[in-house]
């Protein structure tokens, strides 16, 4: 008769085995809902794109988020890069002071700003201040039937609740991210100049000299992505939100939670992407210092 | 041959036989482990009003929500008037929809819209019925369920419950429906609302030609509205091989039934319940229903 390891829990056989079964338990339950999340946000993804050529998506729907995204997200991501543009000039000044180089500032505030700080920085305000609304409200929607509504009256709910939440973060992403480049530039330029007193005339030709339209379409080029990415992510977790309040409340972070961490990894593979594109066109190599 | 002769002869029936505009056929539901419907099969016939009734947790609401494709079976099939919805393509699915109207439990009236654009919602996805205009039609709904113009304007959130669903109601009828269902329709009213509620879905039965299936708690409203009763209960109480629908009749003979457990909820009598329902949370969750059929996970209160 075959005995059961777990029948004595007492020898340390059985407390062994009976560990790695939980470990294998818990872990396993982890990375199959992982998967499946994964799978199931590329579904939606997918059905998304689908509906987009599909059907037009209505004007009604269309201006509303249109409005949110882009211009109700303005400020604050104004705000953000200015404040940004002031904190690189402050944070940089006296080391490349030390080193006699701080005409040199405008170049380094300024590429920093175009290829990684300004996208990075609009992407993370529209996950915080879209994508967990969107979540919000989408969830809010399932939890009280709006959806269910919608389906029963014949209207495709990616259709009508999702393309047009990924139209207006796709579309209006790159004129965010302009926008805090534009104002991390203005900040960094009052700080370096105006607060620091460094040569006017010597950080405009450095920043002119070093900063080319490649690096600006690097930063625009990836908004897109990090928007898609806010727009899928949120709608998706709206979509799938648990019944309540809580519910509700933990569609919105996890919204921002996960499209955070996805822009971030983009980040990194566009960024591998990009950097094989430039040198592929310019084999030389990159062009400061 | 002959039986073939003689179906050919008996077929063609008489214009007043009344035949089922909606048939569920086996219908099963079930989410993960968790079974909720098992092999549902009910006929609806053209004209009649059903009232479907059942404890909280035996799946009224999913098989109502299955009815209308808002809910896929996991087997079985739902026919409306001659078609398998599920067989039907996206295109086909939309067009059908024309045909059914669905009244939420809380109304899901669009937070973002006014109530004049929520009523009109379905004319702009379907368009306006030919030889009509949209606001002649919204203002004949809200007079037929009894509403001033004056909340057309007007956000659903400044409606009181009673308004938002009589506002549900003018929604679902805006395309004159074929078939009209209605998820708990007077939960949550006060008795006088919830009698209004009751009154409108006897007018409108009299003014359309509607089919009408509607979920209710209220013994009260289903055996004023409706021409046949159907009490579902739940799967994961049930004894092994019985039917989920234990009662199927007309409201009159609900007092004469033997069905202790059709009884028992007509009456509103808990019964053993509570001491059934203390003895299994002293013995840890999913005792009692273990008891009743250890095939079957824990019953779901979906609703």
């Amino acid at each position: 008769m075959a005995t059961d390891p777990f029948s004595n829990l007492d020898s340390p056989q059985s407390r062994l085995l009976s560990s790695l079964h939980r470990f294998a338990s818990v872990w396993g339950t982890v990375v199959i809902d992982g998967v499946s999340t994964v799978g199931d946000i590329s579904i939606f993804g997918w059905q998304m794109i689908l509906w987009m050529f599909r059907a037009k998506p209505k004007r009604e729907t269309l201006m509303p988020n249109f409005y949110a995204v882009g211009v109700l997200s303005l400020p604050v991501v104004a705000l953000t890069g200015t404040f940004i543009g002031m904190v690189l000039a402050i944070q940089s000044y006296h080391q490349f002071k030390n080193i006699g180089l701080e005409t040199f500032l405008g170049a380094v505030i300024n590429m920093s700003l175009v290829r990684e700080l300004g996208p990075v920085l609009a992407a993370t305000m529209l996950a915080g201040r879209v994508g967990s609304a969107m979540a919000a409200v989408l969830g809010t929607m399932r939890v009280t039937e709006q959806i269910d509504a919608l389906i029963s009256m014949g209207a495709n709910p990616i259709h009508y609740l999702v393309v047009p939440r990924f139209l207006a973060c796709v579309l209006l992403i790159p004129a965010l991210t302009i926008m805090a480049d534009f104002m991390g530039i203005v900040g960094g330029y009052f700080y370096s100049v105006i607060v620091f007193g460094i040569d006017h005339a010597q950080y405009l030709r450095n920043s002119r000299e070093f900063v080319g339209s490649f690096d600006l379409f690097t930063g625009v080029f990836k908004s897109v992505f990090f928007g898609a990415t806010i727009a899928v992510v949120s709608c998706y977790r709206g979509f799938h939100c648990q019944a309540g309040a809580e519910g509700v409340g933990r569609a919105a972070t996890a919204a921002f939670v996960q499209s955070f961490v996805m822009i971030l990894l983009l980040d990194i593979v566009l960024n591998i992407f990009l950097d094989a594109v430039y040198f592929a066109i310019w084999p030389s190599g990159a062009k400061l210092f | 041959m002959q039986e073939s002769i003689l179906d050919q002869i008996t077929t063609p029936a008489s214009p007043n036989a009344k035949r089922p505009i909606l048939e569920t056929r086996s219908m099963s539901l079930q989410f993960g482990r968790q079974v909720i419907l098992k092999d549902v099969s009910v006929n609806v016939n053209k004209g009649e009003t059903i009232a479907i009734i059942g404890e909280s947790g035996c799946g009224k609401t999913m098989f109502l929500k299955a009815l209308v494709g808002l809910l896929s079976p996991t087997s079985g099939s739902v026919i409306f008037d001659g078609q398998d919805i599920q067989k039907l393509d996206d295109q086909d699915m939309t067009n059908l929809r024309k045909r059914f109207g669905f009244v939420f439990q809380n109304a899901a009236l669009f937070d973002s819209m006014t109530i004049s654009q929520n009523i009109a919602f379905p004319l702009r996805q379907h368009g306006v019925p030919k030889g009509k205009t949209a606001q002649n039609l919204i203002s004949e709904r809200l007079a037929e369920v009894g509403l001033p113009s004056n909340v057309l304007p007007k956000r659903p959130s400044q409606l009181s419950g009673g308004m938002r669903k009589r506002v549900g109601l003018a929604r679902a009828l805006i395309l004159e429906p074929d078939l009209l269902l209605y998820d708990e329709p007077t939960t949550g009213l006060d008795p006088i609302m919830s009698d209004v509620i009751n009154e409108l879905m006897m007018q409108t039965r009299k003014r359309y030609p509607v089919t009408s299936i509607f979920v209710t708690h209220d013994m009260h409203s289903a055996r004023k509205v409706a021409d046949r009763i159907i009490m579902l209960y739940p799967y994961s109480r049930l004894e092994h091989g019985e039917s989920q629908i234990l009662f199927d009749g007309p409201p009159s003979a609900l007092d004469s039934t033997k069905d202790r457990r059709v009884s028992q909820f007509v009456k509103g009598e808990a019964g053993e319940r509570l001491m059934e329902m203390l003895a299994s949370r002293s013995k840890g969750p999913g005792d009692t229903l273990s008891r009743v059929d250890p095939d079957h996970d824990d019953g779901m209160d979906e609703e």
